[in-house]
């Protein structure tokens, strides 16, 4: 298929060519290994995925907030805390920063993180382009909290319908911010997704069939492959709505005759695969926690695996239940009603198969697997919820009232992110080299699902009675006081419950640090690839790419059976693990280019809304900045390798698209990348 | 559930780990081989155009929605189109696939000159298809239909201008390749450029097909 021959590396120089030391004499490449500028230019997946993580920390930090301050106003009935204006804000902001800005990225903290080590590769297949998706979903998590400081956020809902996103409905520029906001962090998941897509079809290990990928690998493939396919229908739908908001077009003005139906259906056409990105790598988490913590294979992996493709594919087919009431017809509405409930049999298939993996195993609670087992609890109560939203005359009644908030609360916060934290704590020593603390955890855990089910399990009960969502008050007498007053308390509950959880990471640390202990590469007696490596993970990966023969490789390297079928030790995990020692791998460069590139997106975007001059300047850095990347040879010769051997390699690509990990250059049979 | 990989005998375990050596063995010493035979480059051009098909099928989608939608007063597009005009320009551009593939192939068999001859072509034919859209669009405009007179026009304007975009990120491509060849960084080994430059031009050309099949010819 290739048009050039395999041995020559695909995109790379011939020899003699020098190499482009100062691409338009800006910059001189990055060579730093520790330091602010070490994180600012590097193009690790690893260091990636832990900023992901942190930056979305940061943002739950501010969705939260904004929750609690909602939370505080209807404690009680006629709450005065908030005008409706800043409430309107204040609960489209919760949503859009909890949605893009925390479920999101922690997704892809932990893609990023896990993807490369979980098939055995050393880096991702666009190292560069990583580091790109990091800075713009930056760049676009500024842009859009901005608004708070430029004059008020976005008020119309995280889905912003038409006709009140236009500016007639919404005369400030809080809509402006949140949608070029979003299309920033579109550009940040397009990346990603094409990144790790190619990733994963394209860098597993000698012998890592696509059945023979841990579950959460799989998870995140499907993940990546909605994402890659929904985000450029909400990027169409923003275009649309940014040429309506700033330069007067006419899609989603009613009084010009146009159709408000056409941002519902472009939005949820994005908007339910999006339910699924959120919730798919969470899955993905459990299903290898649950195994590690019960000592047994998944089970029925091929099953757990295919539930989730047809997760992703069926996920197409039901936007519209989130429209029964807009008028789109009985048969559209019975046609999505049907299939909205015949999604839930995958996801059914999920949970069974969880607990089929639980049963008769060797559980062992620890606050990871406890947080696994959360999910499953959760997760089924939100899923039963959602059925009951299937039937459509019973959605009629539920629609707009707090019986969905609880809905999709029960599963992104009882699905997802309970998931995601039970993901950091399982990870946490091979991120970071040290383990949290089990019994911090515990309380930690235990904490935040009484102050979540304190939370959410009300508004059921207030959603039933009648308690419409997005609205800033309630009088008394309406029967909601005291339910409302419950989940405030439950709100508060869950806060203690992550101040806790930061005080457990800051004990933990200067614990382990203090008491100077190495942790073991394979903490939890892991299954998977990316417990072979040392702790925490070595800037290579692996010291030697392992060859595959099983799913569970790890594990099977470990244990065998004997005669009677039971599981024996056959090697000790010292012998199994490698000590990170490899000295000679030759690694892709550092490059501040990416960093540069998406600086100049907020510059546009904010350009856009204020002065067009702005745009130039942000324009201007954008295609500077391209063309640098483009001229910079994704590989540094000059720079010493991991651990210094210095060679004489070619010149590596210099086009956009050669940011792959480096590998054979010209001079192959010096890569000593694969093998030592 | 039995542990499902503890089946097998030692032996031949241990014959499958010597397979498999020898495997990365012969991957070393090839270079760079990837689980599926393609390039990164090309597979994530190609995830790329993929996720291009939902953008510009949101697009169309609702150029369909309110192409008899003027409401708001004005001509609707196809009121104006002038078919002949644009059956030259549509041409001209399906012509720059053609001198495209030359310049893959020529690429391919590493001639320096040639490649840039085509490359150069096909970016000067992808500019006379953009002219022809700006003629085309200043006509509109002259005619009373401005991009904010009515939703179709709306719609019509936001969907070619796209389209219009992409066409100029592609001569910006070529030319800078063209750029790059003079300065003798294509060289036969690294075709592949020329062929993913390529795939992305084709794309662009199969859009158009499409745009100009439902935007300009259906009534």
């Amino acid at each position: 298929m290739a048009l050039t021959t395999p041995d020559s590396g695909p995109l790379a120089l011939p020899p003699g060519e020098r190499t482009v030391e100062n691409p338009l004499g800006i910059f001189t490449r990055p060579r730093t290994k520790t330091g602010w500028r070490s994180w600012v230019s590097t193009v690790d997946h690893k260091k990636i995925g832990i900023m992901y993580g942190a930056a979305a920390l940061f943002f739950f930090l501010i969705g939260g907030i904004e929750a609690l301050i909602i939370r505080l106003q209807l404690a009680a009935p006629d709450g005065k805390l908030v005008s409706a204006d800043l409430y309107n804000q204040l609960f489209t902001m919760h949503g859009t920063t909890m949605i893009f800005l925390v479920v999101m990225p922690l997704g892809s903290a932990f893609m990023n993180y896990l993807i490369p080590l979980q098939i055995g590769a050393r880096d991702v297949a666009f190292p560069r382009l990583n580091a790109f998706g990091l800075w713009a979903f930056l760049a676009g998590g500024i842009v859009l909290n901005s608004a708070w400081l430029l004059g008020g956020g976005a008020d119309g809902g995280w889905f912003n319908y038409a006709p009140n996103n236009g500016v007639t409905y919404s005369p400030t520029h809080g809509i402006d911010f949140w949608n070029m906001g979003l299309l920033l962090t579109g550009i940040a998941s397009l990346t990603g997704a094409i990144n790790l897509i190619v990733t994963c079809l394209n860098m597993r290990a000698p012998g890592m069939t696509l059945m023979k990928m841990p579950v959460f690998t799989w998870m995140s493939l499907v993940t990546q492959f909605l994402l890659l396919f929904a985000i450029p229908v909400l990027t169409a739908a923003q275009f649309l709505l940014m040429f309506d908001r700033l330069f007067h077009a006419n899609f989603f003005r009613v009084e010009s005759g146009a159709d408000p139906l056409l941002w519902e259906n472009l939005f949820w056409i994005f908007g339910h695969p999006e339910v699924y990105i959120m919730i798919l790598p969470a899955f993905g988490i459990v299903s290898e926690i649950i195994p590690v913590f019960s000592r047994k294979p998944i089970f029925g992996y091929q099953f757990m695996v295919f539930s989730g493709i047809a997760i992703g594919f069926m996920g197409w087919g039901v936007w519209a239940h989130h429209m029964f009431v807009s008028g789109i017809g009985p048969i559209s509405v019975a046609a999505f009603s049907v299939s909205t409930m015949f999604i839930a049999v995958p996801t059914g298939v999920k949970i069974l198969n969880w607990l089929a993996t639980m049963w008769g195993g060797k559980l062992r609670l620890t606050t990871a697997m406890l947080f696994a087992i959360g999910l499953v609890g959760m997760f089924t109560i939100g899923g039963l919820s959602g059925v009951t939203h299937a039937v459509a005359p019973s959605d009629t009644q539920q629609t707009d009232t707090y019986y969905i908030v609880a809905h999709f609360h029960y599963v992104l916060f009882g699905g997802a992110f309970l998931a995601l934290l039970g993901g950091m704590y399982f990870w946490w020593p091979k991120a970071f080299g040290y383990m949290l603390n089990e019994k911090i955890g515990k309380v930690h855990f235990w904490l935040i699902l009484i102050g979540f089910n304190l939370t959410f399990g009300p508004m059921h009960i207030l959603g039933l009675q009648g308690m419409p969502r997005r609205t800033y008050t309630y009088r008394d007498g309406y029967g909601f006081n005291f339910w409302n007053m419950v989940s405030t308390i439950g709100a508060f509950t869950i806060a203690t419950a992550m101040v806790i959880f930061a005080f457990n990471i800051l004990y933990s640390w200067r614990k382990a640090k203090a008491a100077k202990l190495a942790v073991p590469a394979d903490p939890w007696d892991g299954r998977s690839l990316e417990w072979m490596v040392a702790s925490p993970t070595p800037v290579h990966n692996f010291d030697e790419i392992p060859v595959v023969r099983t799913l569970d490789d790890f594990w099977h390297r470990k244990y065998g059976e004997n005669e009677a079928g039971k599981l024996v030790r056959i090697a000790a995990t010292e012998d199994v693990v490698q000590d990170g020692s490899n000295t000679d791998v030759h690694l892709p460069s550092p490059s501040y280019w990416p960093l540069v590139l998406a600086s100049g997106l907020p510059l546009i975007a904010w350009g856009l809304i204020f002065n067009l001059w702005i745009c130039v300047i942000g324009g201007a850095l954008v295609i500077a900045a391209m063309y640098g990347w483009v001229m910079e040879p994704s590989v540094d010769d000059e720079a010493p390798h991991d651990h210094g051997d210095d060679h004489d390699g070619g010149d590596h690509g210099d086009d956009e698209a050669a940011s792959e990990v480096d590998e054979a250059g010209p001079t192959g049979e010096e890569e000593e990348a694969l093998v030592d | 559930m039995t542990e499902t990989g503890l089946t097998g005998a030692e032996a031949e375990a241990a014959a499958l780990e010597h397979a498999s050596g020898a495997r990365i063995a012969a991957t070393e010493a090839d270079g760079h081989i990837t689980s599926t035979g393609l390039t990164n480059e090309k597979l994530g051009m190609w995830v790329f155009l993929g996720s291009e098909c939902l953008l510009f099928g949101g697009l169309i989608s609702t150029y369909l929605l309110y192409k008899h939608n003027n409401q708001a007063g004005g001509p609707l597009p196809h009121e104006l189109y002038d078919i002949p005009f644009t059956s030259i320009s549509s041409f001209v551009l399906l012509m720059s696939s053609l001198t495209m593939v030359l310049a893959v192939s020529a690429a391919a068999r590493g001639e320096g000159s040639k490649l840039r001859t085509w490359l150069l072509t096909t970016a000067l034919l992808g500019s006379v298809f953009i002219s022809g859209q700006v003629y085309e669009f200043q006509s509109f405009v002259k005619e009373g239909m401005g991009f904010t007179t009515n939703s179709a026009s709306s719609a019509f304007f936001t969907l070619t201008g796209f389209h219009g975009v992409h066409v100029s990120i592609g001569i910006i491509m070529l030319i800078s390749l063209a750029l790059l060849s003079w300065r003798g960084r294509v060289p036969k080994e690294r075709a592949e450029v020329v062929e993913i430059v390529g795939l992305y031009w084709h794309f662009v050309d199969v859009v158009w097909i499409i745009i100009f099949t439902v935007v300009y010819l259906i009534k």
